[in-house]
């Protein structure tokens, strides 16, 4: 079996190649503004543009915003379906699959047609309907992930003991998912918060259809009239990405020991 | 159980105290604590992903004149049109092939090749950050690699005397295109199929070993034919994975590179076709073939999942 080590060494490190490469080429590329030497010039104009700090805390506040509705619509429905009605839970998981299965581009369509000024809902009339409706498509794109995320947090907890104590206390339903489930479910939440961060945080085709200044449509910008910058765009985009994925591993340590990440 | 099919009256709640409505629903199953639970997931559902997507079919059978109509689907025979979806399909099957074929040779690598198990881990946590890292700023990436002044291209030109441009290469091409969709193809695929092959026992080696079995014949009789039903279904949800893509085609080519999502984005934005019908009937079309890729990945992994536990 001696072999098989000398052809795994090889497909790791040509793999290992095809992915640090590009890593590699983008951060000397985005350190090359100024001929012959290296600087990080593209990150200042970058990081001191109006624009890239007006885009990027809008996209973190549509971002936080999708977070907590997504919250408020799969909380509820994940804790239901495991407590009171495991008849729903295919319906639940089919929805859930349903972002997957959509395209942005055909949702964002949709919302257009369906949204527009002439319609009963006008939201895309004004600039706070049109963030809403954003936000509303980021929990759209996040509900897969969100409800993975939240439904395996409940898996690790006994949710109907959990329930029938906090009743016999006399707490009502909301008091027990504001108190006691979601205490015990946090790590779970917010490892769901994190990839949801991850997904919305450069998102272009939504926000770009729906003529909103979000962070994803500055960089499209950036990367139409400049060089340099985009690279250097590309180089935060991946620290960020690598963040979030970095703290849901961190999170996953402060799991309850019965977590077992399953799926 | 019975189930819930009233519709909801949230009214009906905030008076009544919780402990008594919440006690009846545990004793006879058909509160109305489940219903106003699941209610607010399902009236988004409903109202955001499943009425917006049928109003859009929908609207691919109206014509201007708001009558029922054939024709949107009839003109989607132009060859603008039959073209973009030939380039998607070839990007999207070349791309989901690609990085399904050396995910797989990845993940048998650092799951059956005996490497150091920090390596495993490491490739597993990258496969996570590199599946997530698409969209604009991967097409940046690539622009710095193999763009006309990118590291490779550049370091290629200088050192080996090669010019790929000149050989022929463009990173805003077919296989440009592919080559950068495989960065989030293959990571996917790596995590999709680790968990298969960490279900290949090893006793199944050692028996066919046993048996006398070449390593050949162990991946010929055992090996892939296990493996097989979930390399078919995370093929063609890899091929769904691309086809739906935009944002690094944009970025990448602009418009250059004519595929269905890139011109339906033009058509949104000023009606390029100049038929409001023909936008949704393509966006119909879209809908379709992501559609059934993804049954096909759902179908194929209920069944694989038999064999894996």
């Amino acid at each position: 079996m001696k072999r098989s080590k000398t052809w795994a060494w090889v497909v790791f490190i040509l793999g290992a190649l095809y992915f640090i490469v590009p890593l590699l080429a983008t951060v000397q590329f985005s350190l090359s503004i100024r001929r012959g030497t290296l600087s990080l010039d593209a990150y200042t104009n970058v990081i001191q543009s109006p624009q890239f700090q007006q885009t990027f805390s809008y996209s973190l506040i549509v971002g936080a915003a999708a977070i907590v509705v997504g919250l408020f619509i799969v909380v509820p429905a994940a804790y239901f379906v495991r407590l009171r009605a495991p008849q729903l839970r295919p319906v639940i998981e089919f929805v859930t699959l349903l972002p997957l299965i959509i395209p942005p581009i055909i949702l964002v369509f949709g919302y257009i047609r369906m949204y527009n000024s002439s319609s009963i809902l006008p939201l895309t009339n004004s600039a706070l309907g049109t963030d809403i409706l954003l936000t509303l498509a980021y929990v759209a794109l996040a509900l897969p992930y969100m409800y993975r995320a939240v439904d395996t947090g409940l898996r690790t907890i006994d949710v109907q003991t959990l329930t029938e104590a906090a009743n016999i206390l006399g707490a009502n339903t909301v008091t027990i998912l504001l108190r006691v489930i979601f205490p015990n479910i946090i790590v779970a939440v917010l490892s769901g918060a994190f990839l949801t961060l991850a997904i919305v945080i450069g998102e272009f085709t939504i926000a770009s259809l729906l003529n909103r200044p979000a962070f994803g449509v500055y960089m499209q910008n950036v990367g139409a009239n400049r060089a340099y910058e985009p690279a250097a765009l590309a180089v935060i985009s991946f620290v960020i990405t690598w963040g979030a994925m970095g703290m849901i591993q961190l999170l996953a340590r402060f799991a309850p020991k019965t977590a077992i990440r399953t799926d | 159980m019975s189930s819930n099919s009233g519709t909801s009256t949230p009214s009906a709640t905030p008076g009544s105290p919780g402990v008594v409505s919440v006690r009846r629903g545990f004793l006879s199953g058909h509160g109305w604590g489940e219903v106003i639970g699941v209610a607010p997931f399902l009236i988004f559902a409903v109202l955001f992903l499943v009425v917006p997507t049928l109003y859009l079919a929908y609207g691919a059978f109206v014509g201007r004149d708001g009558q029922f109509t054939l024709q949107n689907i009839i003109d989607l025979g132009t060859p603008q049109i039959i073209n973009s979806f030939w380039i998607s399909i070839r990007v999207s099957a070349a791309s989901a092939i690609l990085g399904a074929l050396i995910g797989l040779i990845l993940a048998l690598a650092i799951i059956r090749g005996r490497l150091p198990s920090g390596i495993r881990s490491a490739v597993m946590t990258f496969s996570g950050v590199a599946s997530n890292f698409a969209g604009i700023p991967l097409a940046f990436a690539f622009l710095s690699t193999l763009g006309r002044l990118g590291l490779v291209t550049v370091i290629l030109k200088t050192v080996f005397a090669f010019d790929i441009y000149r050989a022929g290469f463009n990173l805003l091409s077919f296989w440009g295109l592919t080559l950068t969709y495989c960065y989030f193809q293959i990571p996917l695929m790596v995590l999709i199929i680790a968990p298969a092959i960490d279900g290949l026992r090893k006793e199944w080696t050692e028996a066919a070993e046993t048996l006398g079995a070449t390593r050949f014949q162990f991946w010929r009789y055992v090996g892939l034919p296990i493996l097989w039903p979930n390399l078919l279904g995370t093929l063609s949800l890899l091929f769904a994975n691309a086809f739906g893509a935009i944002a690094t085609a944009y970025a990448l080519t602009g418009s250059s590179l004519n595929i269905v999502p890139i011109l339906l984005y033009a058509q949104i934005r000023g009606d390029v076709l100049q038929n409001p019908g023909l936008g949704a009937a393509l966006a119909l079309g879209m809908i379709l073939i992501t559609a059934v890729a993804n049954v096909i990945y759902l179908v194929i992994r209920t069944r694989a999942e038999r064999w894996l536990k």
